[in-house]
C-alpha cells in the first residue's frame, strides 16, 4: 500500500517580503469551476445562494460569505472556493475539480499595488478596480486572475506550473519598488 | 491600442488574438458547392475603412466581434459573438 | 564661470564628478553640461561625420552635440546628453567619436576634405568596384563616423516596465503645463503630470520674471506644493513621454536611476493610458545657419539664459547674441544684469528696437567665426560696416518652433502659421489632446498661463467633469515679434544639422539634384535623421529646400515626426523580459525528481521536460537513450505526460461537439472507452491529434499535443461560441489539474497494480479502456493507451500528489528492472511504431498524407471535412508518409533532407520528399526515418536517395511502411 504525500504550488517559495510587500501563498481548497448549461443560470445562482451563501457573480466579481468565495472567471463561469458545490448542481452545471489547477499567491501591504503595476495591463486604482474587483488578465507572460481583497492586497492565480515564475516576477517587480522607495 | 471585452471592459490589444474576418460565423453548409466554400475559406476583403473582425479575449476566452476603421483606428463597438445576430 | 548669486542652486551641496579623467567640482542639481561650463569647458564632443570640435548648442534633451559616455563597462551608457545627465558624486563621464582624446583627433582629417564629402557622397563614390564595399569602404566609413559604441557587454542592470491609468495626461511642466494640470486636478480628475526634466517649472526656471508678484520659481514651487498635496495627481518628473498611440495610450520613459550611484531601476519605460490629455511640451529654439556656426561656446540665446538664471553660470565671460527676433533680447538684459560682459548684441532687423548697456548693431549679421577648439571672435556685417568682436559664447536666436512632435505620431500633419514662421499642430491630431502654451505657438507668459486653464478645460468637458473657475495669474505679457532669417550668405560651412553635420550646401545640393520633396532630401542629406531627429534644424531646412525650390514652406511640407520623441534604450522598452522574464517556466509536478537525477531538460513550449536519465558509465545522451528504449521494450518505464493538453468536455451535446471538431466519430464511442482523434482545420489540414475519453453520457475528457494546447483550446472556444453557439456544452482546461504519467512496457500492468488499491486486469481493463481509480484513497484515472507500441497505461491524479506519485513509481519501476524515460527515448518509441508527432502533422499535411484519410468520416459534417474533400488533396502524386530503413544499418538519416531517385540530380525539380524524423532504433538495430515521399505508399520496397546538401549527407534508404515495429499491435494488448 502506497501512500502519497500532497505538496502546494509555492511550498517553498513564500513567504517572501521586500520592503513593505508581502507575498504569501494562499490555498484553494476545495475549489470547483462552475459552469451553468444553458437557461441553467437562474437555478444554479438559487441553489450557490442556498448552498453556501455566495450567487453566481457577475463578470469581474468576486462574492464572499463566511470563508466561502466565488470568483467569476470567464464567460459564464465561476469559481466556487472554499466549498463543495451543493449536490443539486449536477446536471444544471458542469462541474470541474480545479483544486490542483492553480499557483495563487496573496500580495499585501503599502506599494502590493506598485509591485503590480509593473506586471498587469489593467487599471488597478482603487476607484477603478474596489475590494472585490477581480480581472481575468496577464501577470507579464501568464494567463492570471488578479482579485482585489483589500485595499493594499490582491490575490494573484495562474496555472500551477508557473508558481515560480508568478513568484520571480513578483519579487522583481518588489526589489525595483523598494530600491526606488530607499 | 485598446479593445473592449464585452465581459472584462477595456483591454490592452495584448490580451487579445485578431482572428480575421467576421464572416467565419457564417459557415456554409456541407453541399453549399466549392466557391461558397472557396470563399469562406480564403477569400477577405482588405477594406481601407470599415470593418468588422474576430477578437479572442485569451484571458476570459470570449470571442467578440469587433467593428472598427483600418484607417483611424476606431474602434466603434465590440459583441460577444454568441450576441450577434445570425 | 559661476555667477555669483545667480540661479536656483545657491546653498547647494557640492559635488565631484569626472568628465574625461579630470576631476571637476559642481553643484547638486547641476547637469553635466552646466557643471561643465562652470568650469569652463566649453568642448564636450565631436561631430559624427567631420570629427568637428563642438560643445553644448542647448540646455535640454534636444541636445544635438554634447553627448557622452557615463558609466563603465557593461554599465555603460552612450550618447547621453550632457544637458540632461545630472551629476553625482563620483559619476564617470567621457566624450565620444574622438582618438585618441577630445582635444587632438586624428579622424578630424575628415574635416580638412569635407568638400568631398558632402551629401551624396558615399552614393557617388563607393559604387564602384563593387567588391571594395564590404571588405573596405564600408568599415572604413563604419569606423570613421559614429556616435558612442555600446560596451558589447550584457547589461545586467535592472530596467523597468509599469502601466499608470489617469483621466488627464499633462506633458510637460512649465506655465501651460503647470496651470492646465492644477486646473484638471481642483476640477476632480485623476492628473499624471510629467516632465521630463529633473525638476518641474519649464522656462519658468530659465526666465528672469514674476508671476503673481512672486519670481517665477517661487510661484511654480508653490503650485507644485499644491499638486503634490492632492490625492489624485501624480507628478513624475524625470519623464520623458516618448509616443503617442492609439486609443489614449502614452509610452514614457522614467530615468529612475540614472542620477545616482547604481542601484535598483535605471530606467522605467511607462504605458500611460489616458482619457484625455494636455501636451504642453513647449518650444524649442532653432539655431541660424550663418559661416561656422558650430564652434564650442555658440549655443541659443533660450540656453545661455537658462545656464544663467537656472543654474547660476554664465557660459562666457564676453558674451555676444545674435537674433532675428525680440526674445534674444532678453538674454542680453539677463546677462548685463547678472554683470557678465556682453560685447553685443546683434539684430538682423534694422528696425529692431534694442536698450540696454551693451553696443547693439541693428541690421546686423555674423559673416565669420573664428576659434578651434572653442569661439574666440565674430565678424560682424552690419549697417555702419564690419568689425571683429572678441568673444567666447555667442548666444544666437532664430526664432522658437512649438513642439509638435506627439501631435504627429498619428499621422498628424502641422500647419504653417507665418506670424511666427513655424508649424503648429492640426487641432485633432489626436483625438481626446488638446494643445496648449507655446507647442501651440503663443509664446508670452501669461498667454501659456490662461491656456493651459483653457485647454484643461476643454478636456475635463471633454470627460464629462466640470471645470473649476481659476484665477489666472498675473505674469509678463510681451508680443512676440521676429523676422525669418534662416541662412547668412558668406564663406564657410553652415551647419544646420549639428549632430549629423549637414549644411545649407548640401540642402541645396539635394535639391539642384532633384530630391525636392522633402523626405528625399531627408534621405539623401541624412539631415534629421540623427537621434536628435532634427529637433534643433528641421523647420530651417525645410524653409530652405523651399527656397531653393521656389516653393513656399507649407507646399513644401514636413517629413513624418515618429515615436520616439527622444532615444529610448531598448533595455527599458524589452523591460521585464531579460532573463528568465523572457517567456513563463513551465514546471511539471516531477520537475524536482527528474532534476535530482540528473536529467537535462529540453524546452517543449514553455515546458521544461527530461530529456533522458544519465546512469554511470553512460557517455552520451545516445548511451542513456538507448537504454531506456530498451527498458521499456523490455520492463516498464516511467514517463511524465502532464504537459499534454486535457480539456474537459460536459453537456447535452458533448457528443455532437466533439464529432463537429474531430474528423472521426464519438457519440459512438461507450462510456469508459478511449479513442484516438483526429482534429482538422477548416481548410482541410490537419491541426492536431490525441486521443479522448468518455468518462460518462455528457462528459469526455481531450488530450491535445503539448505544443497545441492553447491553439486547441482557443479553437474550441470558437466552435463553441462561433460556429455551434446552439450546442449546449462547456470546455474547462484541466491540464493543470492533473498530473498524469505514462506507464509503458510488458511489466506496465505489474507497476500499475502496485500504486491503485484495487487492482486491473486486461480482461476488465482492456486495451483502450479508462476509468476511475483510487491511488492510496486519492481519486485519480486510469487510460489504457500507448504512445510506445507497448502493453501501457497512463496514470492521472489530482496535481499535489504528482511529484509523490512519480517518485513512488520510478522507485517501483527500478525494482522491476525498468525505470524513468525521457524525451529522447519517447521519441524513439513512437518513431519505431510510426507515431506521428507536429515534425509530421507540420500544418501541411493532410489525413490522406498521414495514411489517416478513413478517419475523416463522411457520415457527418465536420470541422475541414469538405475542404479535405478538395481537388488536389487526395491525389497519389502527393506526398505521402513512410518509413525509410538505410541500406546499410549505420548509415545516417537527418530530418530536414530531401529525397531524391536513385539516379536524379539532387536539385529541386528532382525532388520527391522529405525526411521529419530520425532516431538510432536499439529495438531493430538500424537508424530509421520518417518521410514525405510523393506517391510513397506505392512505393515501398523502392530505394531511394537521402540527400542533405547542409550537412553533407547521402544515404540510399528502402522506402517501407511507416510502422516498423509489431504492425499487428500484439504487444499493445498484451
Amino acid at each position: 500500500m502506497v501512500k502519497l504525500i500532497a505538496r502546494t504550488p509555492l511550498d517553498g517559495l513564500t513567504p517572501v517580503t521586500i520592503g513593505t510587500v508581502t507575498v504569501t501563498e494562499v490555498t484553494l481548497d476545495p475549489m470547483t469551476m462552475i459552469a451553468p448549461f444553458k437557461n441553467q443560470l437562474a437555478k444554479v445562482d438559487a441553489l450557490l445562494k442556498a448552498g453556501d451563501g455566495v450567487g453566481f457573480p457577475a463578470p469581474n466579481r468576486m462574492e464572499s460569505s463566511d470563508g466561502v468565495r466565488i470568483l467569476w472567471a470567464g464567460q459564464g463561469r465561476a469559481l466556487l472556493i472554499g466549498a463543495d458545490a451543493p449536490a443539486g448542481l449536477r446536471g444544471l452545471a458542469a462541474l470541474t475539480d480545479q483544486a490542483d489547477a492553480s499557483a495563487c499567491a496573496q500580495i499585501s501591504g503599502a506599494g502590493a499595488v506598485d509591485a503590480l503595476a509593473r506586471l498587469v495591463p489593467v487599471d488597478l486604482r482603487l476607484s477603478h478596480f474596489p475590494v472585490g474587483q477581480t480581472a481575468r488578465t496577464f501577470v507579464n507572460h501568464m494567463a492570471a486572475s488578479v482579485t482585489r481583497t483589500a485595499p493594499d492586497a490582491f490575490e494573484v492565480m495562474v496555472m500551477r506550473s508557473m508558481g515560480q515564475t508568478l513568484i520571480h516576477e513578483l519579487t522583481e517587480a518588489m526589489t525595483n519598488i523598494a530600491a526606488r522607495n530607499a | 491600442m485598446r479593445i473592449t471585452c464585452p465581459l472584462c471592459g477595456t483591454r490592452d490589444r495584448r490580451e487579445f488574438t485578431w482572428q480575421g474576418d467576421a464572416l467565419a460565423i457564417h459557415r456554409p453548409a456541407r453541399d453549399a458547392g466549392p466557391e461558397a466554400w472557396d470563399n469562406y475559406i480564403h477569400l477577405r476583403e482588405n477594406p481601407a475603412g470599415k470593418t468588422r473582425d474576430l477578437w479572442y479575449h485569451d484571458p476570459c476566452g470570449t470571442w467578440a466581434v469587433a467593428e472598427r476603421d483600418t484607417v483611424t483606428h476606431a474602434v466603434h463597438s465590440t459583441t460577444l459573438v454568441t450576441e450577434v445576430p445570425r | 564661470m559661476r555667477v555669483a548669486g545667480k540661479g536656483l542652486l545657491t546653498g547647494a551641496a557640492p559635488v565631484s564628478f569626472t568628465f574625461d579623467g579630470t576631476s571637476y567640482q559642481g553643484l547638486q542639481g547641476d547637469t553635466l553640461a552646466s557643471a561643465l561650463l562652470a568650469n569652463d569647458v566649453r568642448l564636450m564632443g565631436r561631430s559624427f561625420k567631420y570629427h568637428r570640435p563642438r560643445g553644448v548648442l542647448t540646455a535640454g534633451s534636444e541636445e544635438p552635440s554634447a553627448l557622452v559616455r557615463v558609466g563603465k563597462g557593461s554599465q555603460a551608457v552612450p550618447n547621453v546628453r550632457a544637458t540632461q545627465q545630472e551629476i553625482f558624486d563620483g559619476i564617470d563621464a567621457a566624450s565620444q567619436n574622438r582618438w585618441p582624446n577630445l582635444k587632438y583627433d586624428v579622424l578630424s582629417v575628415n574635416d580638412l576634405i569635407s568638400p568631398f564629402l558632402s551629401a551624396g557622397f558615399y552614393y557617388k563614390t563607393f559604387m564602384w568596384p563593387r567588391a571594395f564595399w564590404e571588405g573596405l569602404y564600408e568599415p572604413f566609413i563604419r569606423r570613421a563616423a559614429g556616435l558612442g559604441a555600446l560596451s558589447g557587454e550584457s547589461n545586467a542592470e535592472p530596467y523597468e516596465k509599469a502601466f499608470a491609468f489617469c483621466d488627464v495626461l499633462v506633458i510637460g511642466s512649465g506655465p501651460a503645463g503647470l496651470m492646465a494640470a492644477l486646473t484638471a486636478a481642483r476640477g476632480g480628475a485623476d492628473v499624471i503630470l510629467a516632465d521630463e526634466d529633473s525638476r518641474m517649472g519649464g522656462r519658468l526656471l530659465a526666465e528672469t520674471e514674476a508671476v503673481d508678484g512672486k519670481p517665477a520659481a517661487h510661484w511654480t514651487a508653490d503650485i507644485l506644493n499644491e499638486l503634490k498635496g492632492m490625492p489624485n495627481v501624480r507628478l513624475m518628473n524625470r519623464t520623458t513621454v516618448t509616443g503617442a498611440y492609439d486609443h489614449g495610450t502614452f509610452g514614457a520613459l522614467e530615468r529612475v536611476g540614472l542620477h545616482g550611484p547604481a542601484d535598483g531601476p535605471r530606467e522605467c519605460f511607462w504605458r500611460i493610458v489616458a482619457r484625455g490629455a494636455v501636451l504642453a511640451a513647449g518650444a524649442l529654439e532653432r539655431p541660424i545657419a550663418f559661416p561656422d556656426n558650430d564652434r564650442p561656446g555658440i549655443m541659443t540665446a533660450g540656453a545661455v539664459r537658462a545656464y544663467l538664471n537656472r543654474w547660476g553660470v554664465s557660459p562666457g565671460r564676453e558674451v555676444t547674441i545674435f537674433g532675428n527676433n525680440d526674445d534674444a533680447h532678453r538674454t542680453a538684459r539677463d546677462l548685463a544684469d547678472a554683470g557678465v560682459r556682453v560685447a553685443g548684441l546683434i539684430d538682423s532687423r534694422a528696425d529692431a528696437k534694442v536698450t540696454g548697456d551693451f553696443p547693439v548693431f541693428t541690421g546686423g549679421k555674423i559673416i565669420a567665426t573664428r576659434g578651434r577648439l572653442g569661439l574666440e571672435n565674430i565678424t560682424v556685417e552690419h549697417e555702419g560696416g564690419t568689425r571683429i568682436i572678441r568673444t567666447d559664447c555667442l548666444a544666437m536666436s532664430g526664432g522658437w518652433n512649438p513642439s509638435v512632435h506627439l501631435t504627429c505620431h498619428m499621422n498628424g500633419r502641422p500647419e504653417w502659421k507665418p506670424e511666427i514662421a513655424s508649424f503648429i499642430p492640426r487641432p485633432g491630431a489626436i483625438p481626446g489632446m488638446v494643445v496648449a502654451g507655446s507647442a501651440q505657438g503663443i509664446f508670452s507668459t501669461s498667454g501659456c498661463l490662461a491656456d493651459g486653464i483653457r485647454a484643461a478645460g476643454k478636456v475635463l468637458q471633454s470627460l464629462g467633469m466640470k471645470a473649476p473657475t481659476i484665477e489666472l495669474p498675473t505674469a509678463e505679457d510681451q508680443t512676440y515679434a521676429l523676422e525669418p532669417l534662416w541662412v547668412v550668405e558668406g564663406k564657410g560651412r553652415k551647419w544646420l544639422d549639428f549632430q549629423n553635420d549637414v549644411t545649407v550646401r548640401d540642402i541645396r545640393l539635394a535639391a539642384q539634384e532633384n530630391f525636392r520633396s522633402v523626405e528625399h532630401m531627408k534621405r539623401y542629406t541624412t539631415q534629421g535623421m540623427a537621434t536628435d531627429q532634427g529637433k534643433n534644424s528641421n523647420v530651417a531646412a525645410l524653409a530652405l529646400l523651399a527656397d531653393a525650390t521656389g516653393r513656399g514652406i507649407p507646399e513644401t511640407g514636413t517629413t513624418t515626426f515618429r515615436p520616439p520623441y527622444v532615444p529610448v534604450s531598448i533595455a527599458a522598452m524589452g523591460a521585464g523580459g531579460q532573463g528568465m522574464g523572457f517567456a513563463p517556466q513551465r514546471f511539471t509536478t516531477s520537475h524536482q525528481a527528474s532534476h535530482e537525477r540528473g536529467a537535462p531538460m529540453i524546452e517543449a513550449g514553455y515546458w521544461y521536460r527530461p530529456s533522458y536519465f544519465p546512469r554511470p558509465g553512460e557517455k552520451t545522451w545516445l548511451d542513456s537513450c538507448n537504454r531506456e528504449v530498451n527498458m521499456v521494450r523490455a520492463s516498464v518505464g516511467v514517463c511524465d505526460v502532464s504537459t499534454l493538453g486535457k480539456i474537459d468536455i460536459q453537456g447535452h451535446d458533448a457528443a455532437t461537439f466533439l464529432d463537429f471538431v474531430y474528423s472521426n466519430t464519438f457519440s459512438t464511442l461507450p462510456v469508459g472507452r478511449v479513442r484516438y482523434g483526429l482534429m482538422l482545420r477548416e481548410d482541410g489540414h490537419v491541426m492536431d491529434d490525441g486521443t479522448t475519453a468518455r468518462l460518462g453520457d455528457n462528459h469526455y475528457v481531450m488530450t491535445t499535443t503539448t505544443a497545441a494546447a492553447g491553439l486547441v483550446m482557443r479553437h474550441l472556444d470558437f466552435v463553441a461560441q462561433v460556429l455551434r453557439p446552439e450546442l449546449d456544452v462547456q470546455i474547462v482546461s484541466v491540464t493543470e489539474q492533473w498530473a498524469q504519467f505514462s506507464v509503458a512496457g510488458p511489466k506496465s500492468r505489474d507497476l500499475v497494480n502496485a500504486m491503485l488499491d484495487n487492482h486491473v486486469d486486461d480482461a476488465s481493463f482492456p486495451y483502450m479502456a479508462c476509468g476511475s481509480v483510487n491511488v492510496s484513497g486519492v481519486p485519480g484515472r486510469l487510460f489504457r493507451i500507448s504512445f510506445s507500441g507497448e502493453q501501457a497505461y497512463e496514470i492521472a491524479v489530482p496535481a499535489r500528489f504528482g511529484g509523490s506519485l512519480y517518485r513512488l513509481m520510478t522507485a517501483q519501476a527500478e525494482s522491476m528492472g525498468g525505470g524513468p524515460y525521457g524525451m529522447e527515448a519517447l521519441n524513439v518509441l513512437r518513431i519505431e511504431k510510426g507515431f506521428i508527432t507536429h515534425a509530421e502533422i507540420h500544418g501541411r499535411t493532410t489525413a490522406f498524407d498521414i495514411g489517416m484519410d478513413r478517419m475523416v468520416s463522411l457520415k457527418k459534417d465536420c470541422i475541414g471535412q469538405t475542404a479535405s474533400r478538395r481537388e488536389g488533396l487526395l491525389e497519389d502524386t502527393r506526398e505521402q508518409l513512410v518509413g525509410l530503413r538505410p541500406i546499410a544499418a549505420e548509415a545516417k538519416l537527418t530530418a530536414g533532407a530531401h529525397l531524391f531517385d536513385k539516379e536524379a540530380e539532387a536539385i529541386r525539380v528532382n525532388d520527391q520528399g522529405y525526411v521529419t524524423s530520425v532516431c538510432y532504433s536499439p529495438t531493430l538495430k538500424t537508424n530509421l526515418g520518417l518521410a514525405f515521399l510523393k506517391r510513397g505508399r506505392a512505393r515501398h520496397g523502392e530505394v531511394i536517395r537521402l540527400v542533405d546538401h547542409l550537412r553533407k549527407i547521402e544515404t540510399l534508404c528502402e522506402v517501407c511502411d511507416p510502422v516498423f515495429l509489431d504492425p499487428e499491435g500484439e504487444r499493445l494488448r498484451g
